[in-house]
């Protein structure tokens, strides 16, 4: 994928296997929202192969759109109409694409409750806050009961109970509807809640691929083991995390409390990563 | 039959966006601005009469005006409501859904040829009811029929090619002064006979002149017709300019806005929001 002179993307590739969460992380401008509206169909790439859901998006019909979800970031539009109204239209498009395996629409008032909007059903969109705009983008995206969902930065701007809520809805959707899922995040704490799998992208490239926990043993043998001896707080980094802890025990026995070990979480490794890369 | 669908869904969308504005107030307080103010002029007109007749100014010039909403709502409406829809991402919405653009397409143009269709008829009644002069015969609902059938097809289109090649809802003036002052030479407000050789030339080029005479022949007595340009209505050659540029805006506006379309994305959307945020801030 290029820009003018520059490319944006340089020799990617990934698989994405159906069912699987992928999270796709890296830092601003790495190329994640390109990579994603390429597969979207939504950005015609310079070169390069590009298959979703057994199909080029370049060429990809309203058959293969049916097929996919798309969750926008609402702004103001058909900030006129009213929830229930919105969702029954969109979905009417995707009755024509139903099949036994994946009946669509979804019921317009089931998805509303799915996505915990009931009590605002038969309200202006306008009138939604932030958080209720965001589900209701969710809501749209699913409309059609997608196969692949994409989900570009999906909790950006959310306070900490919406991220919870939407959290647990993504959970809700990939495990009633074994969707399959590609999210771009800033956020590696959701990450690692969500994605069965990251993909790190930097200046273009993937520099890393693997599970959330994957990642972490393999980049960072170390851990942080804390401890209270009498009152005193420790901190101490080790590669050797069990050997360590046992020493502790042989020298202060019962006298070890508030024992912590922790592992390099996927902030630390996403960090190593991108430090390692930017070197 | 696909195709059959989509179009059963672009006019629910259309009836939805219909209901919508003539629900809401402040859509409702825009619909009606114009036609109010105009009337209201035109009702003051009244007592004054055209030169050389004892007809009524104001009667005379209601047709003109019909004609005038007409092609407003057509041109600048859909241009309007293409630029701040694909600003807020309507557009890209439609884009992600199947036939979801087929149908946003079909669905506005419903839209906007019920308002103005709707428009036309309020002040078609109001003017039937309130001026004198004005006659429907039914010789007159026929051309009006197809007056205003051309005369939307003749504007619309174009209004969907202005709509996809403006940035954004802040360069609507580039639509909006033209269609001033093409209106202002096109006979809506004062005769065209009136003007210099050239602008007549110039108001005739355009739709406007167009729809306002044809709007003029279905509703005034025929004995007017001698004010007009070579003192006849000249319905034919009505005909074919309103077809001309029907085919013209036909031929280009499912081009120009597929090429709109195709480059519509999320990170598209999110930079004019960016950019219309920092305006409002």
């Amino acid at each position: 994928m290029r820009y003018g002179p520059l490319d944006v993307l340089n020799g990617i590739d990934f698989e994405i296997r159906t069912g699987e969460v992928v999270a796709l992380l890296g830092p601003n401008g790495a190329g994640k929202t390109t990579t994603i509206e390429i597969l979207e169909g939504f950005r015609t790439r310079s070169a390069g192969q590009v298959t979703v859901l057994g199909l080029d998006p370049a060429r990809g019909g309203e058959q293969w759109r049916a097929r996919l979800g798309v969750v926008l970031q609402s702004w103001r539009d058909h900030h006129k109409w009213r929830v229930r109204e919105l969702l029954q239209h969109l979905g009417r498009y995707y009755a024509r694409y139903a099949t036994p395996e994946f009946p669509r629409p979804w019921q317009a008032d089931e998805l509303i409750d799915l996505v915990g909007l009931s009590a605002q059903a038969d309200k202006r969109i306008s009138n939604l806050s932030g958080g209720q705009r965001r589900r209701l983008d969710v809501a749209i995206g699913i409309v059609g009961r997608p196969e692949l969902l994409f989900l570009d930065e999906p909790t950006a701007g959310f306070d900490p109970v919406a991220r919870r809520e939407f959290h647990e809805l993504v959970h809700r959707l990939t495990d009633i509807e074994r969707a399959t899922v590609l999210l771009t995040t800033h956020d590696l704490a959701e990450a690692e809640k969500l994605a069965d799998r990251v993909l790190v992208l930097a200046g273009g490239q993937i520099i890393a691929d693997g599970s959330p926990d994957d990642l972490a043993l393999r980049l960072s043998a170390q851990a942080e083991v804390r401890w209270t001896v009498d009152g005193q707080r420790y901190v101490h980094p080790t590669d050797e995390a069990t050997a360590f802890t046992r020493k502790l025990f042989t020298q202060y026995g019962e006298a070890v409390e508030d024992l912590e070990v922790r592992r390099a979480n996927l902030e630390d490794t996403y960090l190593t990563l991108v430090e390692e890369h930017e070197q | 039959m696909n195709g059959l669908q989509t179009a059963r869904l672009g006019l629910a969308r259309g009836g939805i966006e219909l209901r919508q504005t003539f629900t809401y107030g402040p859509d409702l307080v825009a619909y009606l601005f114009f036609p109010v103010i105009d009337l209201g002029v035109l009702f003051l007109m009244r007592g004054h009469q055209v030169p050389g007749t004892s007809f009524s100014l104001g009667s005379l010039t209601l047709p003109s005006v019909i004609g005038l909403g007409l092609a407003f709502g057509g041109l600048v409406g859909v241009t309007a409501q293409l630029c701040s829809e694909r600003e807020d991402g309507t557009l890209l919405r439609a884009k992600a859904t199947p036939g979801g653009m087929t149908g946003y397409v079909i669905g506005k143009i419903c839209y906007i040829s019920a308002g103005a269709l709707a428009g036309l008829v309020g002040t078609l009644v109001i003017g039937l009811i309130a001026f004198a002069g004005l006659q429907l015969t039914l010789g007159g609902v026929a051309t009006l029929a197809w007056v205003s059938v051309l005369g939307l097809l003749a504007t619309i289109p174009l209004g969907i090619v202005a709509g996809s090649l403006l940035p954004n809802p802040r360069f609507m003036p580039l639509v909006m002064l033209p269609f001033g002052a093409i209106a202002a030479v096109s006979g809506i407000f004062y005769p065209i006979t009136h003007l210099p050789d050239w602008l007549q030339v110039v108001g005739q080029v355009f739709p406007v002149y167009w729809v306002g005479l044809g709007a003029r022949a279905a509703l005034l007595p025929s004995s007017l017709a001698s004010v007009e340009i070579d003192g006849s209505w000249r319905l034919p050659l009505a005909f074919l300019v309103l077809a001309l540029w029907s085919l013209l805006g036909l031929a280009l506006a499912p081009t120009v806005l597929r090429r709109m379309a195709r480059h519509e994305s999320g990170s598209r959307v999110a930079a004019r929001r960016e950019r219309a945020m920092l305006r409002a801030t």
